[in-house]
Formats: C-alpha cells, structure tokens, sequence
C-alpha cells in the first residue's frame, strides 16, 4: 500500500510519577501507520522542539517528525489543519484524548470539521485501501468489532484496541531528526475561565436503602440477587424450551 | 406486592359489640365442636389472632374476641407525578439505550438532567430508533422525542448529528447532556459539539451550581469551569431518579430531517472469536455447571450460538473448564448483557458473579433452585436434550435468514 500516511503524537504522562513519556494511545497511532506505510509515514506534533520524550517516538524507527514550533498552552487546532490541508495526507491517525492538559478528546473531531474530511472513531485495523475506498475495523466496547467503508481522504482515532506498539530503541532515537516548522502562535482561550487541579479521588456512591420499617432494611441487606417474577417454563417438550431461549437471545440480539 | 399482615380495630370492636349489627359475622369461626361418634373436635389453629408481621398472637385474658381475618396493607407506592406543563426551558439528554433499555449510565445521566432542570424545566430525552424501555418515567423523563426512520438504523453517526442539530433549533435547550462512554455517547456528544462549533466539558463527574468539574488529562487532574452548554458526564455523576415518576409525553419534529449523504457506510459486525473476548467484558456468556453431564454437546452448543462460555465452580473443579473460565465471586465477575446457566443451581457466590448481568437463562432439572429465581427466563428439563434442540433451533433460525437475504 503506498498511501500517504500522518500520525498525530503528543507528549503523555506516566499514569503514576506523572513524568513524561511516549502517549500511550500516540504510540499505537504510529504504531499502525508504520503497518500502513512504512518509512514513508509522517509524524507531526505540535508544540516544544526540545522536550525529550519526543526522541521515543523516533525510536519507533522514525527517520524524521515534523513540529510545529509553539509554547505550552497555544492551540493546536488551525496549524494542525493548515499543515494538513497542504501535507496531501490520504489518511491521517492521532489518539483519541491526550494524557496532559484538558484530554477532552476533541481535537480530531474539531479537525475533521474544518477539513470537512469523514471522522473514523476507535480504528482497530485497515483492512483495504483500494481505488480511494478503505474498509476499515472499527473497535466497539466488549471487544466487539465493526466493518466500515470509507472514502480518503478520512482521520482516525485509535484506541486500546489498535495493534500494540513496538519498542523505542534508543540509537535511533538518538539518530533521527526533528524537522521544526515555524507557524503562527494562537491562544487557546480554554484557560481563561478554568482551573487545572489535582484529581480528587470521587467519592464512592452509597448504597441508599428507601425502607420504611426495620423488616424491609432487614431483607434488603440479607436478601438474595433475585429478578422476580422471572418466566419458568415447566412440562414443555425440548424443541419448544429452545424456542423460547432463541427466541429471547434474538430479541436481545446476541444472536445474530 | 408484599403481603403484611395487620391487625383490624375497628374489626375488632365490632366483635365486642353486641349490639352492632355486624356482630355475628365478626365471630370468631367456632374452634370446638361435637364429632359424629360424639367426641368433642377441636381446632387448634383456629385459637388468636395475626399481629402485626405475621406473628400469631393468643390473648387468653378474653379481652379479644375477633377480627382475626387478615388484612393485607398494599405497599406499592405510587410515586408522586412530577408535572411540567409549560416548561420554561429543556433540558436534553440523549441516552446511549444499549440493547433499546437505559443503561445504569443513562439514569444517572437522567438524574443529572432533573437536578439542572429544577421545577420549571423539563427534561427531553432523545431517542433514536426503536426502544424497549418501559421505565422512562421513573428514570425522570418529561417529554420523549424518538427520532425513527431508517437512516439512524446501524452505525449513523453523522445522520444523527444532523437529527440532533434539528432538536437543537426546535427545542434550543439550555443544556445538552450525553454520556461520556465509548457506547456510543462520547463519539456523538464530540461530533455534536463539533459540529456546533461549541466547547463541551468532558468527562464531567460534579456539578455544583454554575461550576462543573471534570477530569482532564489522563486522570490525574480536574479540571474545573464555568458550566458551559454541553456537558459529556462520567458514569456515577449524579444520582438517579428515585422519588418522582414523570410525564413521558411523547413531542415531535415540527421539520422533517435533512438526509445527508452518509461518508462513512456501515458494513455490519464482524464474526469475532467469543473465546478471544475477556470473560469480564464478553456480552454473550454460555455458562455450565454440574447438571451438564455431555460436555462435547455444551461446547458444541456455545460454538452454535457464538457465545463466551463459562463454567461454575464446580465444573471448574472436576477438571471440565479452565479455571480462567470460572464465573463468580472467586472467577471472573461477569457484566455480560445475556447470561445463559445451564445446569447450574445458582450458589450464592455464582449469582454474586452475575449480579451486573441484565438476562439470565437458566436450564435446570430443579425447579426450586436458587437460579431459577434470578433468571428472567427458566426452562424446566433435562438440558442435553435442551441443549440439542437449541442448536437445531438456531442452524435453522440462520439457514431461514440466509434464505431470506438470497
């Protein structure tokens, strides 16, 4: 497949020191454009040129990612869309939230709108681009999966579902080249009315018993999980318990 | 409908008082008579009176004469109507409906959006395609809009964005509320805020007066704002109705919908291997237990159904499913939506495992066990034979749609 191919990546925080390192859903994004299209895949990020986590993605065995140079705190969103609106990239992947900063997830959707290009959420695989279609797989929650067509030019998110990322190695890393493009600084207007802090862990939903007398708080905390009122078929012949069974799976659509 | 039982006074009176004239029919019924061969009969049971909760009281002061027929006290409430007639504003909810019913989710999206809508505003949920829901209105719904027609069946997001876009001129509500969850509600809530050009808060978990918090990044930080108009809420973010029952009226478009060319076409599901899907996420759980006697038969039927399968403790012990395949408290607790038990007589720790489920089927020999009152449908017999007929009765269900689609 010679489909041109940008991967979006940011700089990610380790869930637990809260240091920098590669984003974990960034990651898979290259991951699955390196699949898709080898040394020709493209990798863009916005923002500082000399932080040094950026060097893990090009041990991924990148030669090259572009930045467009600005400070923290500037927004993303219209060099993204210039750089890619003039880049002829047929496809371009980022993952779905950032792990700093706001992490609203809205960054690819607000990108397909000004590109006016169709948005796939949660790509788990591409089976086929031909002719200026792809068939992709979508991931849905339960490990299900979705067979999707699409025309290119599309951006797609990945999830924990694409395939898992290699290994930055640490030559390469140091090898590969960080192209910086100068672009125009913008302000994101988000932190004007709102305040980062540190999370609060959530407090832990009660479980609140509505019961009159002491008989109905007794029952409730010894009772067992009962449905009541379910339907027992009793005395019927095999082929006619199936049918209710397959029945019910029907309307429940697990069976298809 | 709980049968408490309860003492009648007035009942009670009238037996004391000769001279009311119901008198006679509050007698006790007589407890001692003469028997055909002239030995006296007595009816020991038919001695005192039913307190209160069922106990059996006898007064032998003989200040008690009566009244001993049991009352019962209905305590099915009837929760108070909630009643908006001309709502000042609305506020719009759009429910994910996992398999057509409000997810525990959406309820609490619900409570969230009756706490923002106070006593003059009206909660309109919006609902695409076919439902099965029957409780929208103890979930705290004023006003029902469903949104039918073919282009919202299958994968359809951006057909609904634009459905959304036509609510939002109609109905121009104060606040748009969706639930942050990969079922759905997180994708369409982004694409909606997108298309509207408008700052959502995400992952919203409190809201306090006009501030929200919400989590930001990758969770270790909150990120506080003013509450804008359209919020993604977290699971748990406030609590479900409880104490009101609403309106549910149904509302229309006034306009019809805009159909735009769909770019991205749904292709259907794709086969996924069910054994390939961790037990704790699989939606499909074919389950076995002791009273499976022909296992070839129990593996050939999940394969039929393309079902997870699982097996209780028991089966698990005598060495005929893996451990990892075990369901209950010391197994895997299992969220699946449709959880089919056969032969398992439901220990407390194995329906501990299924608490999160939404169907159960049971197939069991006993028809007083212990699983065959959680399961919402149970058929009595002997499961091979069950189990063979199943799976004659689906090759045949997929032979008659195959046909359909030729």
């Amino acid at each position: 497949m010679n489909t041109n191919v940008i991967s979006l990546v940011s700089i990610g925080a380790h869930p637990t020191s809260g240091r920098p390192r590669r984003a974990e859903q960034d990651a898979r994004a290259v991951e699955l454009g390196l699949q898709m299209a080898g040394d020709k895949l493209q990798v863009l990020h916005a923002g500082n040129i000399n932080e040094p986590t950026l060097r893990s993605y090009l041990g991924m065995g990148l030669p090259q990612l572009h930045v467009l140079e600005q400070p923290a705190g500037s927004d993303a969103l219209p060099v993204l869309s210039e750089y890619l609106r003039d880049a002829g990239a047929q496809v371009v992947l980022a993952g779905s939230q950032a792990e700093t900063g706001e992490g609203s997830g809205m960054l690819p959707y607000l990108l397909a709108e000004q590109l006016g290009w169709p948005l796939i959420v949660g790509l788990a695989q591409v089976e086929s681009i031909d002719g200026g279609v792809a068939h992709v797989l979508q991931a849905l929650p339960r490990g299900q999966r979705r067979r999707l067509k699409v025309r290119l030019p599309f951006l797609a998110t990945v999830d924990n579902a694409a395939p898992k990322p290699r290994q930055s190695a640490y030559g390469p890393a140091q090898r590969g080249e960080l192209a910086a493009h100068e672009v125009e600084i913008e302000q994101d207007e988000l932190f004007t009315g709102a305040v980062l802090q540190p999370a609060k862990p959530r407090p832990k939903r009660l479980k609140v018993i509505k019961a009159k007398s002491g008989a109905d708080r007794m029952k409730a905390a010894t009772a067992k999980a009962s449905g009541g009122g379910g339907q027992v078929l009793k005395g019927l012949s095999p082929e006619a318990g199936a049918e209710a069974i397959l029945k019910l799976l029907i309307e429940e659509g697990v069976v298809r | 409908m709980s049968d408490i039982i309860r003492r009648d006074p007035r009942a009670e009176w009238i037996a004391r008082n000769r001279l009311h004239p119901l008198h006679a029919a509050m007698q006790p019924v007589q407890h001692s008579w003469m028997g055909p061969n002239g030995v006296i009969r007595k009816n020991v049971h038919g001695v005192g009176f039913i307190g209160p909760n069922g106990i059996k009281r006898i007064d032998r002061s003989g200040a008690q004469q009566g009244g001993a027929a049991k009352r019962t006290a209905a305590v099915e409430v009837q929760l108070p109507l909630h009643q908006v007639a001309a709502p000042a504003f609305y506020i719009n909810v759009v429910p994910d409906m996992v398999g057509g019913r409000l997810s525990s989710h959406d309820r609490d999206l619900l409570g969230l959006a009756r706490q923002l809508a106070g006593s003059d505003g009206a909660v309109l949920a919006v609902v695409f395609g076919e439902h099965k829901e029957n409780a929208f209105a103890t979930a705290g719904v004023d006003r029902l809009l469903v949104l039918d027609g073919h282009e919202f069946d299958g994968y359809s997001p951006e057909q609904r964005v634009q459905g959304l876009r036509a609510v939002d001129n109609q109905f121009n509500p104060r606040h748009w509320l969706l639930p942050d969850s990969r079922s759905g509600g997180g994708e369409l809530g982004r694409r909606f805020a997108a298309s509207l050009k408008e700052r959502p808060a995400t992952r919203v978990w409190q809201i306090k007066g006009d501030e929200c918090i919400g989590r930001a990044g990758a969770g270790q930080e909150d990120l506080a704002r003013p509450l804008p108009r359209l919020i993604l809420a977290a699971v748990e973010c406030a609590d479900p109705v409880s104490e009101t029952r609403h309106e549910v009226l149904p509302v229309e478009l006034s306009t019809a919908l805009a159909r735009s060319l769909p770019r991205i076409e749904d292709l259907g599901a794709v086969a996924v291997d069910p054994a390939a899907i961790p037990m704790a996420e699989a939606e499909f759980i074919f389950s076995g237990g002791n009273g499976v006697k022909d296992w070839a038969l129990f593996h050939q039927t999940a394969a039929a159904l393309g079902a997870t399968e699982g097996a209780s403790r028991v089966a698990v012990d005598d060495g005929f499913m893996a451990r990892d395949r075990q369901v209950g408290a010391s197994g895997t607790w299992v969220t699946a939506r449709v959880y089919v038990a056969v032969g398992i007589s439901g220990a407390i720790q194995h329906l501990q495992g299924i608490g999160a489920c939404d169907k159960v089927v049971a197939i069991n020999l006993d028809p007083g066990c212990d699983m065959i009152k959680r399961a919402d449908l149970s058929v009595i017999g002997e499961s091979a034979a069950i189990l063979q007929a199943l799976i004659v009765a689906v090759e045949a269900y997929r032979n008659g749609a195959k046909r359909d689609a030729a």
